[in-house]
């Protein structure tokens, strides 16, 4: 297995080349060559989908708001001015249209980003004996899927940004704290509760003494 | 530094980040050593967001990326522009 170090050494290297990549390719946009813009976005248009829907939490809206964000990227790439990764500043813009998106759904005047969540709530996680590990080809099942997407909605909007960005995206704290718009501190804070909130909602539900779907996974792996 | 369960569970997130200090991971894994229940908590909260990172628990509408770039090329080719 590879140490922390070699991996660190890794990413950051793939990170260099790939903002290396992405100015010259930005440089040539600016410079004439529009149709690079295609290129440019093409690694990212799923991640868009996935925050936007972690947010508004409807396909056809998240959808709407992905293309939105980009159309907005593409009429003001000439501000990017590159202190971010053009990966952060395109979610930055996403996000946003996210929670406005949201706000208009939901009538609501309370401001997104007001922190009314922050010291609510009961974050203990669901304590078991044990857990049974569960394979990542189960994904494939319907039901697991569901399962894990209804425990995402029930997070606040503000820990489901940093747990798709962190967790889903794999952004580094400090990209989610660019995109996001808040401090590193906060963005631990939020993205420590989302997680013992998946792990409290999810833990119980999917022990093999419980019927649903880790009794199916159970029964599947005795052969039955 | 000893740590009860309480302790460990508040540091659960930060030691999956790696960005707990070298003295409280000791301590974290030393505890971990002697109960099950946190281990437990760990691998369970790990193996979950192991499974909410996977690409096919969000699936994507069909034809969202092309729709994407045929909105945008309407943009890059606006009407009369022959293209």
């Amino acid at each position: 297995m590879k140490s922390a170090e070699e991996k660190d050494a890794k990413r950051s290297a793939l990170v260099a080349e790939t903002n290396s990549r992405e100015a010259s390719l930005i440089a040539r946009i600016l410079d004439g060559e529009r149709e690079l813009f295609h290129e440019l976005i093409r690694p990212y248009e799923r991640g868009l989908y996935v925050a936007a829907y972690s947010i508004v939490q409807h396909e056809a809206d998240a959808e709407d708001v992905a293309q939105e964000s980009v159309i907005k990227a593409y009429k003001c790439l000439k501000s990017f001015r590159g202190e971010a990764r053009f990966s952060t500043w395109l979610m930055a813009i996403t996000l946003n249209e996210a929670r406005n998106r949201w706000r208009k759904n939901k009538g609501d005047q309370l401001d997104f980003l007001s922190d009314c969540d922050e010291s609510a709530g009961d974050y203990t996680p669901s304590v078991l004996a044990d857990w049974r590990y569960i394979p990542s080809e189960e994904v494939d099942r319907q039901e697991l899927r569901t399962a894990l997407r209804g425990a995402i909605a029930k997070l606040s909007p503000e820990q489901r940004e940093v747990l798709i960005l962190r967790d889903v995206r794999g952004m580094s704290i400090a990209e989610t704290a660019s995109a996001t718009g808040v401090n590193e501190g906060l963005v631990k804070v939020r993205l420590f509760r989302a997680r013992i909130s998946m792990q409290k909602l999810l833990a119980p539900q999917l022990m093999p003494k419980q019927r649903g779907i880790m009794g199916w996974l159970t029964r599947k792996a005795g052969g039955q | 530094m000893t740590l009860n369960c309480k302790h460990v569970w508040a540091q659960v997130s930060d030691y999956i980040d790696g960005t707990v200090t070298p003295e409280t991971k000791e301590a974290i894994e030393r505890h971990l050593a002697n109960c099950r229940y946190c281990s437990a908590v760990l691998d369970s909260t790990r193996n979950i967001l192991v499974l909410v990172g996977d690409e096919r628990t969000f699936e994507v509408p069909v034809g969202f990326g092309e729709r994407l770039h045929n909105r945008l090329q309407s943009l890059m080719d606006p009407p009369g522009s022959g293209a």
